[in-house]
This record gives C-alpha cells, sequence and structure tokens, in this order.
C-alpha cells in the first residue's frame, strides 16, 4: 500500500499510525467489535463472571470444558470465515460489465487468504480437535486424556493463533498470497509488509496447540483404554481419532519445519525458497503439500467417524463392516502421504511421476467408497430414525460422494491441467469439506449435545438451519463447477465476459442462504437453551447409543465414571443393557483428578505478544516475552503438587443426585 | 440385532465395573509421550535433511563444502558430543543405583561437554560468516545453516533442561516425578546423539568427498 509508513523505530519497530486501516469496511468492522467487546467486558464485570470463568473454563484441565471451548472457539471463527466468504461471492457478482466491485485488489486478496487460512487452521481443526476432546476419554471409559495440563496447554495456544490472525484484521495487514503462502510471492520482495508475518506466526503458534494435542490423544487412546477394550473393540469415532492423531504428529512438524524456512527466508535473508543463489522455490510446495495432504484426512477422518457412530445409533443396530471400516481408516491414513504431488501436476514433473500420483490418489477413493458402503448397508433393513444427526449424515453421503467423484476426475493428470486452480477446483474442495467435515459438525454437535449439556437441541430451528445449509450449499458451489468447467480461474477479483455473471450470482444465492443457515443455527442454539427444560436429558442416553460415552450421566461428572466400566463387547454400553447391567452399588472411591492451572493461559497470552512483537519488528519486545515463556515454562516444572483427590462424600454426593435423578424417572 | 456379549453367559458372572481400588502408575504414559514427541522432532529434522538433499550442492557459485569445513574441528566436536552421551549413560546408571552425588557429577561433566559442542559450533558459524560463507550467501549455506544450527538449538534447550534437572534434583531429590524427567532427557539427548551422527555423515563426510 502506498501510504504505509514503512520507517522503524527502536520501540515499537515497524508499527505506526498507518497499521491502522482507513478502508471504511474494515473500519467499522472494527468500531462494531471494539463495541461488542467493551460490552462484553462490561457483561462480564456486572455479572461478576470473571471469577467463574477464570476458575471453571479458562484454567481448567478437563477435557469435556476443553472439548466445548474449542467448539466455541470454531463457531466464532466459522462466523468470520463465513464474513470472508460472503463478500468474495458478492465482490465477483458486482464484478462485471467495467464496474470494479466495491473491494479493491489488497483488500480482496487479503480476503480470499483469511477466508481459506481461518476456515481450515481455526474453524474445522478446533471442530475435530474439539470433538476429540471431548468424546474420545468417554468412549474409551477414561477419566481425562493421558496429559491433562498439555490439553489446555494446546487448546490456548490454539486461540493465541486465532487473536494473531483476527489483529491482523484491524492493525496492518494479512497475507495476500493464497491461503499457503507461496513462494516467492510470500517471500520478503513480493510481500514486504507484516501479512506474511502474521500468516506465520499466527499458524506456528496455534501449530504447536496442534501438534501437542495430537501427541497427548495419540497415548490416551493407546494407554488409557478401559479394561477389555482392545483395538478391534474400540468405537469406531475411538479409531478414526487414533488415526487423526498419528497423521497430526507425522505431518504437522512438516509445516512447523516448512514455515520457518519461508521464516528464515524473510528475516535473515537465507535464500531456500528464493529465485536466486540456488533457493527452489518449488521445494516449498513440495514440503507444504507432503503436510497439506494428510491435513485433509487430519480433518475427514474424525468425521468419517462420527457418521459411524450416527448411522449406527439411528439404524437401530451394530455398524456395518466394523473391522472393514478400521482397516478402511488405516489404508486412508497411510496412502495420504503418497498423494501429495497430485496438487501441483503442473509442475512439470514428468509423466511417470505425475502417472504414480494419479493412480495412488484414485487408490484412495477405494477405501472411502468402502465406508459409504457400510453406512448404506448399516442402514439397510434398519429402523432408521430421522433425527437431526441422521438428516446431517444423509446429506453427507449424497453431498460428499460427488465431491469424491471430482476428485478422482481431478486427480487425472490430462484433465488436471485443463482444471487446475479453476473454479472446479475450488467447487471440489468446498464440496467435501463442507458437504463433509462441516455436515459432519453439525451431525455430532446434534449427537452429543445432549450429553454435553443435559437437554437436546431444538428439533425446529435445527431443520431450517439443515435446509439452509444443504440447499445453499448445493446453490453456492454447482456453478462453480460449471464455471470452472468453462475455464474460469480460482481469485479473480474482476471479470470482463458478462456472459459469466448468472453463474456467480446463483453462487451469491446460496452464501446467502448459507448465511441463513448459519443463523438458524444461532437461533437453534439460543432456543434450546432458552426452552431447555423441555427437552431434558435425564437418562444420559437420549439416542439409544452404544458406546460407553452414553453410560454416565449427562452432563457426565468431571470424574465421568464413578467405576471404571470394564468392556466385553464392541458397542460395549449396548452389551451392557442387553444384559441389564448398570451403576454398580458398590462402596465409591477417592478420585485421582489433576489440578486446575493458569499456566496455559499465561504462555499462551505470552507466545501471542511474542508473535506479535516478531510480526511488527519489536526486537526487545520478542526478547522479553520469549525470554517470559521460558522462564514460566521452567517455574511451571517446579510445581510437583498436581493432582488431588476427589473425597468419598463429594462422590457420593454426585452419584447420589444421579441416582434420585434416574428413580425419578423410572429408569 | 441379536449378536449379544460373547463372553458374558458363562458360569462365572462377568465383571462390568471396576469397584476394586487399584493403582495405575503414576506418570505411566510419560514415556511413550516423549517417544511420540521425539519422533515428531525428528520430522523436523528429516525436513532439514531433505532441503539440505535437495539445495546441497546449490553453491551458487560461492565455496562448497571442502573450502569451508574444518573435518579434524568437527571430529573433535562429534567426540565431545558421543562421550556426553556415555557420560549420561553414567549418570543414569547412577541414578538407578540411588547415588545422587554422583550422579549430580555426571550430569555436570555431561553438561561441559555439551557446552564445550556449543562453543566449537558456535566459533565454526563465526569462522563461516567471517569468511564471507553466511547463511545468505547460498542456498547450500542456507540448508547447513538451517540443519547444524537447528540440532545446535536443541543441545542448547537440552543443556538448560539438564541445569533446570540438576536445582530439581537437589531440591526434591531421586523422587518419581525427577527419576522420570531424567528418563526423558536422557532419551532426548542420546536422540540428538543421533541425528549428529546423520549430520556428521551426510553433511561433513558426504561433502568432503
Amino acid at each position: 500500500m502506498a501510504t504505509v509508513d514503512h520507517s522503524t523505530s527502536l520501540l515499537l519497530g515497524r508499527l505506526n499510525w498507518s497499521a491502522i486501516p482507513t478502508d471504511p469496511i474494515v473500519l467499522s468492522t472494527l468500531i462494531v467489535v471494539v463495541l461488542g467487546g467493551i460490552a462484553a467486558v462490561v457483561g462480564l464485570t456486572y455479572f461478576r463472571l470473571w471469577g467463574y470463568l477464570w476458575k471453571e473454563w479458562l484454567t481448567s484441565v478437563d477435557h469435556k470444558k476443553i472439548g466445548i471451548m474449542y467448539i466455541i472457539l470454531a463457531l466464532v471463527m466459522l462466523v468470520r470465515g463465513f464474513a470472508d466468504a460472503i463478500m468474495m461471492r458478492l465482490q465477483q457478482a458486482l464484478a462485471f460489465n467495467g464496474s470494479e466491485g466495491y473491494l479493491n485488489a489488497h483488500h480482496y486478496d487479503q480476503i480470499f487468504t483469511a477466508h481459506g487460512v481461518i476456515m481450515i487452521f481455526f474453524v474445522a481443526m478446533p471442530f475435530v480437535t474439539g470433538l476429540m476432546n471431548y468424546v474420545v476419554p468417554l468412549q474409551i471409559g477414561a477419566r481425562d486424556v493421558s496429559f491433562p495440563f498439555l490439553n489446555n496447554f494446546s487448546f490456548w495456544m490454539t486461540v493465541g493463533g486465532a487473536v494473531l490472525v483476527m489483529a491482523s484484521l484491524f492493525v496492518g495487514e494479512f497475507a495476500q498470497t493464497g491461503w499457503l503462502a507461496f513462494p516467492p510471492l510470500s517471500g520478503i520482495g513480493y510481500s514486504p509488509w507484516v501479512g506474511v508475518d502474521y500468516y506465520i506466526w499466527g499458524l506456528q503458534i496455534a501449530g504447536v496447540g496442534t501438534t501437542l494435542s495430537g501427541i497427548n490423544l495419540l497415548v490416551t487412546i493407546i494407554k488409557m483404554r478401559a479394561p477389555g477394550m482392545t483395538l478391534m473393540r474400540m468405537p469406531i469415532f475411538t479409531w478414526t481419532a487414533l488415526c487423526t492423531n498419528v497423521l497430526i504428529v507425522a505431518s504437522f512438524p512438516v509445516l512447523t519445519m516448512t514455515l520457518i524456512l519461508l521464516t528464515l527466508d524473510r528475516y535473515v535473508g537465507t535464500n531456500f525458497f528464493t529465485n536466486d543463489l540456488g533457493g527452489n522455490a518449488m521445494m516449498y510446495i513440495n514440503l507444504i503439500w507432503i503436510w497439506g495432504h494428510p491435513e485433509v484426512y487430519i480433518l475427514i477422518l474424525p468425521l468419517f467417524g462420527v457418521f459411524s457412530e450416527v448411522t449406527s445409533t439411528f439404524s437401530g443396530k451394530r455398524l456395518f463392516g466394523y473391522s472393514s471400516m478400521v482397516y478402511a481408516t488405516v489404508c486412508i491414513t497411510i496412502l495420504s502421504y503418497v498423494v501429495w504431488l497430485h496438487h501441483f501436476f503442473t509442475m512439470g514433473s514428468g509423466a511417470s511421476v505425475n502417472a504414480f500420483f494419479g493412480i495412488t490418489t484414485m487408490i484412495i477413493s477405494v477405501p472411502t467408497g468402502a465406508k459409504i458402503f457400510n453406512w448404506l448397508f448399516t442402514m439397510y433393513k434398519g429402523r432408521v430414525r430421522f433425527e437431526l444427526p441422521m438428516m446431517w449424515t444423509v446429506a453427507f453421503m449424497l453431498t460428499f460422494t460427488v465431491g469424491g467423484m471430482t476428485g478422482v476426475l481431478l486427480a487425472v493428470p490430462p484433465a488436471d491441467f485443463v482444471l487446475h486452480n479453476s473454479l472446479f477446483l475450488v467447487a471440489h474442495f468446498h464440496n467435501v469439506i463442507i458437504g463433509g467435515v462441516l455436515f459432519g459438525c453439525f451431525a455430532a454437535i446434534a449427537y452429543w449435545w445432549p450429553k454435553a449439556f443435559g437437554f437436546k437441541l431444538n428439533v425446529f430451528w435445527g431443520k431450517v438451519s439443515f435446509w439452509s445449509w444443504v440447499v445453499g450449499f448445493w446453490l453456492a458451489f454447482m456453478p462453480l463447477y460449471i464455471l470452472g468447467l468453462m475455464g474460469v480461474t480460482r481469485r479473480m477479483r474482476v471479470f470482463d465476459d458478462p456472459d459469466l455473471r448468472i453463474w456467480f450470482i446463483l453462487a451469491a444465492l446460496g452464501a446467502i442462504l448459507i448465511a441463513v443457515g448459519i443463523a438458524a443455527f444461532f437461533v437453534q442454539v439460543a432456543v434450546s437453551i432458552w426452552q431447555r427444560k423441555d427437552n431434558p436429558d435425564l437418562t444420559g442416553d437420549p439416542w439409544g447409543g452404544r458406546t460407553l460415552e452414553w453410560a454416565t450421566s449427562s452432563p457426565p461428572p468431571a470424574y465421568n465414571f464413578a467405576f471404571t466400566p470394564v468392556v466385553h463387547d464392541l458397542d460395549a454400553w449396548h452389551d451392557m443393557k442387553e444384559v441389564g447391567q448398570n451403576r454398580p452399588k458398590a462402596a465409591y472411591l477417592p478420585i485421582h483428578m489433576p489440578r486446575y492451572t493458569g499456566t496455559g493461559v499465561v504462555l499462551s497470552a505470552l507466545a501471542a505478544l511474542c508473535g506479535f512483537a516478531l510480526v511488527w519488528y519489536i526486537w526487545w519486545l520478542a526478547a522479553v516475552s520469549f525470554l517470559g515463556i521460558i522462564a514460566v515454562s521452567i517455574a511451571h516444572t517446579f510445581n510437583y503438587d498436581r493432582d488431588y483427590y476427589v473425597p468419598v462424600d463429594e462422590v457420593e454426593s454426585v452419584e447420589a443426585a444421579r441416582d434420585r435423578q434416574l428413580s425419578g424417572i423410572g429408569a | 440385532m441379536t449378536t449379544v456379549s460373547t463372553v458374558t453367559h458363562s458360569s462365572e458372572p462377568a465383571v462390568y465395573w471396576e469397584t476394586e481400588p487399584h493403582h495405575h502408575a503414576e506418570g505411566g504414559s510419560t514415556r511413550l509421550g516423549f517417544w511420540i514427541y521425539l519422533m515428531s522432532d525428528c520430522l523436523m529434522f528429516a525436513v532439514l535433511f531433505a532441503v539440505f538433499g535437495v539445495l546441497g550442492q546449490s553453491y551458487a557459485a560461492g565455496p562448497g563444502p571442502k573450502a569451508l569445513f574444518d573435518l579434524t574441528l568437527i571430529a573433535i566436536n562429534t567426540g565431545f558430543l558421543l562421550v556426553s552421551s556415555i557420560t549420561f549413560g553414567f549418570a543414569m546408571l547412577a541414578m538407578y543405583e540411588g547415588r545422587q552425588a554422583r550422579m549430580q557429577i555426571w550430569l555436570a561433566v555431561t553438561l561441559l561437554l555439551g557446552l564445550a559442542f556449543l562453543a566449537v559450533e558456535i566459533y565454526e558459524f563465526h569462522h563461516l560468516i567471517e569468511l564471507g560463507a553466511g547463511p545468505q550467501r547460498s542456498a547450500f549455506l542456507s540448508a547447513f545453516f538451517a540443519l547444524v544450527g537447528t540440532h545446535g538449538l536443541h543441545v542448547l534447550f537440552g543443556s538448560i533442561w539438564l541445569v533446570t534437572l540438576m536445582v530439581q534434583m537437589n531440591r526434591k531429590g531421586l523422587i518419581p516425578a525427577n527419576t522420570r524427567r531424567m528418563e526423558c532427557l536422557s532419551m532426548f539427548w542420546h536422540f540428538l546423539d543421533v541425528i549428529w551422527i546423520g549430520v556428521f555423515t551426510f553433511v561433513y563426510l558426504l561433502g568432503m568427498i
């Protein structure tokens, strides 16, 4: 931007008043956000909620509360990411016949970058991490994850990254490079100001959290399963979570290191990805997709697990082909590492290499297809109940299959040469991410909401949201397939050919329908909370569930299970119900639990501050906050008093309340 | 579906809940967790090795390995690090025998060897930069500094951890929480040795051919 003052000072680095955008759209957003923030602070102070918030939530190491906080983060960021989406749709519907639309190039390029980054890293990732956090320990009959403090720390690092990305909207700029920041465009020569630096540090801070959370959940699933739960008796969602966390641990370090190298290019002047002195930009693209392709399976696999649980529960049947489902998941996990090059067939690596990666890509569709058939056969001859989670699942099967087929089409290298970077590609990945990940998240929220809060979600508003989303999705993205086949490339701001316009207008209408779907979801949540007395779940098992999370109360006590369940079968809770096993009447024992701690919040705040200082070249602040991180971490290791025992009388009173609740409904 | 559990209807009533007190070994998951962390760290180094493999010949008309590396110095430095792994092993043995003072002495020796390694590495980097062969000179040198420097930063981090743990041992003694930490640091230290053998082989030795 021509107006930016590029001088640097010792105290504030390159931060000065010209960093505050003057764009009326951004400025009015800033004012709304500031007013909203003030209202929230005043509200919390007026109702004296700060202490409650800090003691019960922010410092919590309870996997259930952390899971809920992840999902709240995802929903907040969904609104931000969707605001970006609808702005793009409007711009592309308007910018015809010589009109420039309403967004200048600098602003528009930030929007499409921010949309991708936010939707993947700060919506989809927190959604799946939150779901795994909430559900996995309950499904395996554990009291918490293996490393509860690390869990809290991971969550807050994700928040720290999100805060940095949000700050870029109001202080400075965001990257204008597309969501993977390919060099040389993302190098210091072509992106001289702070946009790419915000991108780098936002992702690095959140990435630390993601990697640690992956290690944590992986160890939890391996080490903390209830007695009797062999690997092939694990609920299918836990299986998909296991594979997802393997993928996280084995791919996020690649992202971290790749971004470090880009950082060195930008800050130190090294030549990893530069055009001169031997650098190789294509190496970045290879490395980032070696992370990036497993990442798409990190996102979708847990939702495959959700759809499996939902289909089985609402068909009233054991899942069809459990072992084939497990093997399909493991196959996808392995294959996801040998397809990365299909993201850039046009690199020119030659026919043999392209053929290899084209074929591996097509092979991945085989285990995925097997899953679809397993779900269909689970429904076959079942008593299917079309509750909200099941509706989302059926919509997923129809939508995702189309997205999968266009994916196989793109896997053919000659076809990809035509469709590379076209709107056909954009339609394809939205088809699988919205139709798969997002529909799955809504299915999961509707399914496990009663478990988390003790009442069901309102069905009417759920259906409004469902139909708006599904119809809106098809209306918004089918035109993009057509435009892509006509040769329209992605990330365009203005168009010359007026014949294309009708498709963009249709897509914009679809986006508006999706907006209705999002709004209806929030109305659904509000109405459900308002009328929570009308839809209570007193049994803890509102859907006739089959896995262990339904064996405890809704919401579960902090310790999940007063006595650890013993597993004899797949679908352990279904088995218990069949043989008439319920809560044992035995003498309660004190329960060993981890203590809450504020260290995670402090470390993440320091990390976000350090990132901000590095973005703006405020070196003294970066050094101080980095040393602060080290000092606080070391100080934390001097605290040996990290756990306590819930005394027997407390367990007794919680369980007695549960007994009264159950006898009240004659269960 | 009528397929109910298969094992439940035998003569002995099956147990469905653990009602007896039983004790999980405290920190039983730490070792596995730390192994997995090490493997993820290993992947970061894998990226750096791959990058060095791609860029290792891109001298950009600048100096190459033969003009820059002093193999004698690097051999000495390799010696420091390898011996430090042995001394850490002695510290672990002393810990298992419950001889805290002896353990502290071996930890101090390990620390000194680690610091000696770092000192030589800093000298080497300084020397290269003096020669005009800094990380900005060519892609080969960028990859070299990134790989060797990342390893060096790990050694620095390990040294800080080592000092912290020596203080904690001094305060609390050989309690389970501390011995667990020692086991983790021990794995970390040996891991850095393994990485260094890779660096020494692929960067220094192969570079001299």
